[in-house]
């Protein structure tokens, strides 16, 4: 059964915490330079793991040799896929509910055949970093090259070199059908057609993948590591071959996830080798592993067809969607079934027909990154919209407020949009925040405007389940403790939870102590993914803390004389709202509920509204919880000598239901953008036939401080949110339209529209060469 | 390998290392003086998350071999200040809400010090280019310049 009814507003609305812009509770830790990053923490005894890596994108293995590295001194473990009690499993993208036909086989260990450049092939533990160095070295492993696929159009022929085992290259195909498309585009007066490509792209999280992994003294693997889900100890203890209860995942505080930390990283090497040696070990990559050899964002190749009424009414879309997924399947089939269903984007279409597929290659494999599909279609639907604007002399605003979808208004799936939907006032007041123009600095440069608008899920897919946990508990004092799995990749999960605590009890936020990320210790709440943990976590903490909160009342009533809906908590007291004169401390209510036997703490679950799978061929059915909507504007300058783009003015206005923490949303949108103007200008992962010709970030380059314009925020309170107090999630949509926008203007500017990301120098010179 | 003694004054405290001639100072100030809170992000200068002052000077301490730092003072993090004694640019980074990871905190506020002690009063294109090699993956720096920016003048060391 759903909890929805817990959202909305639960006071009057003057929150004394909730909303206003105040420091994380863990930034003064992170400004003294004490917080503990995985690599930071240290055992002693501790051994050091590296992974030897495939030197070939594709072959078979013939032989491995370890005896050289076993005999070098020091060295304390090498590990091949024989060594795994369970090299292969099954990962399927469901928590708590089983979902069947998403399943993609995970290979630990390379065996027999390798998929991709930089697979795992051995481990080795040795007594020092040098030493696990060198032995890596020294075991000889023999290939045989195989040609390999790289690229998915040629992969998905029948007569195709074979990624996998005996199983077709195409993963999984999707479509959505609404009306008939052919009987839209007859009836349209203009219709657009072209071709979107978007590249492979690295999270390039600031802190590379770690951990530290040892057998605790009741022979639990314990693995203290920085991820976005804790609950991988289960896929952990299944290779490993032990119950669930014999791994235990600490989640350190990240160094940025971005969804890059979402699959597992260290953590399966690291619990084989810890078991093995049972020594610590710890392993942590390289910024050239983490790069070469880790989960991208897909590249996706995108044809597009949408027709219009020479008034500009969409008539009809058609869209067919391609994916890479890389050499293994990951996360690309959840990431194919996002971009399907935003494949439309935030517009009302009589007339829809999409398919997409994601298919396999030899390529480094593809998974989560923030925005999870949505941003690559964004890209394709919003250019579509500009070239309909330009061939009907339309503004790219007017077409846009033509069409947007509004409240009760059906997307193509037929799920009918239940909450406010902030369409057109995001696109207005982006634009506007744009006003003058800005005049070109010489007479090399032309300066341009774009807008780009984007509707966005939080929350995990509906026919997941999905819960989360959170217990709630006063001490004696009267100061508060939250606890709760949820993993803190740097955007504020855990203050949020602290916020919302310390509000619904009426405590000042220093009050409050959160421990968070152990899968033994805290209660377990799900993924910190999807932009579902202040959705989630955020529901169940405020739950919890309303329990407690109501036997407080209760018996700060009988010590008050008043009835429990005549009090308010706020600032360690208990007061009679309309007689502030009789009042009574927090604390001395605790000490009275404990002699009394009243529980002081709480732990709830929140289970988010949940339904059934949807049809898969004709892609009707509800999907995702809830959407975010917002817009991008940009003004760019560009330099039609060099094809150098500068980004002049960057605004993001978003509907984010109720803020929770002022600063925190304002950094969501500031910091999503910027990564959003990377994706549209500079970042790509440049693989040749398999080959990562981008190993660092000083040839993956993402903004620095000089590429990037001060974002400019505006922030929009609908308290339509199915978060607590009505909030919406934030962070994964703050990136999805402003690499749309960006490149919206650059087109401006020039005058041709380029159909492929990023907007290097290099191809804004051909177009504006027409090349 | 053969290692050679070395001294540095870390954080204000003369310290005695053995180091190879290979080593670099962020390896021997994380692996062997215990400095965790300078980061290691990318090991090759890309970054700035290991950025230290070296003789009051900021440098990438990945690119900088240990030996180099011989005899010389290092500043990290911690030695711009404390929970006792906080510097103002921590205090200006915790208000601004220039922190959300916090990984490339310490080379950010290392960095910022060194401009400061150059330029008290910079505008915010001179902390754009001063911090242009420290990448931040999270902020998208607005809060960052905002934080150098606005460092209370009282404050100012």
């Amino acid at each position: 059964m759903s909890d929805i009814k817990l959202v909305g507003r639960l006071f009057s609305g003057d929150y004394k915490i909730i909303g206003k812009p105040m420091p994380r509770h863990d930034a003064w830790d992170k400004a003294f330079g004490k917080t503990q990053y995985a690599d930071d923490f240290t055992l002693p005894g501790m051994l050091y793991g590296k992974v030897l890596r495939s030197r070939y994108p594709a072959a078979h293995i013939l032989s491995i040799d370890t005896r050289d590295a076993e005999q070098l001194a020091g060295v304390e473990a090498v590990m091949t896929a024989k060594d795994v009690p369970n090299n292969e499993t099954v990962t399927r993208f469901g928590q708590t509910h089983e979902v069947g036909g998403f399943e993609g086989m995970y290979r630990v260990l390379a065996d027999k055949k390798v998929r991709f450049m930089g697979e795992g092939v051995a481990l080795v533990a040795a007594k020092t970093r040098e030493l696990a160095e060198e032995a890596i070295k020294r075991i000889r492993v023999e290939y045989e090259p195989l040609p390999g696929v790289f690229d998915p159009m040629e992969a998905m022929k029948p007569e195709s070199f074979q990624v996998g085992e005996g199983e077709s290259n195409v993963v999984c195909r999707y479509q959505v059908r609404k009306g008939d498309v052919e009987k839209g585009f007859a009836k349209s007066d203009v219709v657009i057609e072209n071709t979107y490509r978007v590249p492979f792209v690295d999270h390039a999280y600031l802190e590379p993948e770690s951990g530290v992994a040892w057998v605790d003294e009741n022979g639990v693997v314990t693995i203290r590591v920085g991820t976005q889900i804790i609950e991988h100890f289960r896929g952990v203890a299944e290779v490993l071959g032990l119950s669930h209860n014999k791994v235990r995942v600490i989640g350190a505080m990240m160094g940025g996830g971005f969804g890059g930390k979402e699959d597992i990283t260290v953590e399966t090497y690291l619990a084989l080798l810890a078991w093995k040696t049972k020594k610590p070990v710890k392993m942590t990559y390289t910024r050239e592993e983490s790069i070469a050899c880790h989960g991208k964002r897909h590249p996706y190749v995108m044809t597009y067809r949408t027709g219009a009424t020479k008034d500009g009414k969409l008539k009809a879309l058609e869209a067919d969607l391609i994916s890479d997924a890389g050499a293994y399947v990951y996360l690309s089939p959840w990431v194919l079934l996002y971009s399907t269903v935003d494949a439309t984007g935030p517009y009302d279409i009589p007339h829809v027909k999409v398919d997409a597929a994601t298919v396999l290659t030899n390529n480094t494999f593809t998974s989560a990154f923030r925005g999870f599909g949505a941003p690559q279609v964004c890209f394709a639907y919003e250019s579509q919209m500009d070239e309909l604007a330009a061939r009907l002399n339309l503004s790219p605003l007017e077409i846009r407020k033509k069409n947007y979808l509004k409240k009760d208004k059906a997307l193509a799936t037929g799920r009918v949009l239940d909450h406010h939907v902030a369409f057109p006032e995001t696109a207005e007041k982006a634009m506007a925040a744009l006003g003058e123009p800005s005049k070109p600095r010489s007479s090399a440069e032309k300066t341009g405007r774009g807008i780009a608008s984007s509707m966005t899920s939080y929350g995990r897919l509906v026919f997941l389940h999905d819960t989360s946990r959170s217990f709630v508990g006063m001490e004696m004092d009267g100061s508060l403790m939250v606890r709760c799995g949820v993993q803190d990749l740097g955007a504020g999960q855990a203050s949020s939870l602290a916020q919302i605590a310390a509000e619904v009890l009426g405590v000042p936020m220093e009050d409050v102590s959160v421990y968070i990320a152990d899968s033994a210790l805290t209660p377990l709440a799900g993924t910190t993914t999807a932009t579902r943990q202040l959705y989630m976590s955020g529901n169940a903490t405020l739950k919890a803390a309303m329990e407690v909160r109501k036997n407080l009342l209760d018996k700060a009533g009988e010590m008050l004389e008043a009835k429990p809906d005549e009090l308010e908590i706020a600032d360690r007291k208990i007061s009679v709202t309309d007689d502030p004169t009789r009042t009574v401390s927090t604390a001395r209510v605790v000490k009275a509920c404990a002699s009394a036997g009243i529980p002081l703490h709480h732990m709830a679950q929140f289970n988010a509204p949940s339904r059934e799978l949807l049809d898969f061929k004709t892609g009707q059915g509800q999907v995702f919880p809830d959407f975010t909507f917002g817009t991008h504007a940009a003004e760019v300058s560009v330099d039609v000598e060099t094809g150098q783009v500068s980004v002049l003015r960057l605004i993001s206005c978003y509907d984010v239901g109720q803020s929770i923490n002022r600063l925190s949303v304002e950094g969501q949108l500031e910091g999503g953008t910027v990564q959003g103007m990377g994706y549209g200008l500079m970042e790509h992962v440049i693989l040749e036939k398999g080959v990562t010709l981008t190993p660092s970030l000083a040839e993956f380059v993402i903004p620095t401080a000089v590429d990037t314009p001060d974002v400019e925020t505006l922030i929009l309170e609908s308290g339509d949110g199915i978060g607590p107090f009505g909030a919406k999630g934030i962070g994964e949509p703050s990136l999805v339209s402003a690499a749309p926008a960006v490149a919206s203007a650059v087109c401006d500017a020039i005058g041709t529209r380029i159909c492929e990301l990023p907007l290097t120098p290099e191809r804004v010179m051909k177009a504006v060469k027409g090349i | 390998m053969r290692t050679y003694p070395m001294r540095i004054k870390l954080n204000g405290e003369w310290q005695s290392v053995d180091v190879t001639a290979r080593e670099t100072l962020l390896e021997v100030l994380r692996e062997k003086l215990g400095a965790k809170d300078v980061k290691s992000g990318c090991a090759k200068g890309d970054c700035g998350a290991c950025a230290v002052l070296l003789d009051g000077k900021a440098v990438n301490a990945c690119l900088t071999l240990a030996l180099q730092a011989d005899g010389k003072e290092v500043v990290t993090l911690k030695g711009i200040g404390t929970e006792v004694n906080p510097h103002p640019l921590q205090k200006s980074f915790v208000a601004h809400g220039a922190i959300q990871c916090g990984f490339c905190t310490p080379g950010m506020i290392v960095t910022a010090k060194a401009l400061l002690d150059r330029n008290p009063r910079p505008g915010r294109e001179a902390i754009r280019r001063a911090i242009s090699g420290n990448l931040c993956r999270c902020t998208g720096y607005k809060k960052i310049i905002d934080a150098i920016q606005n460092v209370s003048p009282q404050d100012d060391s």
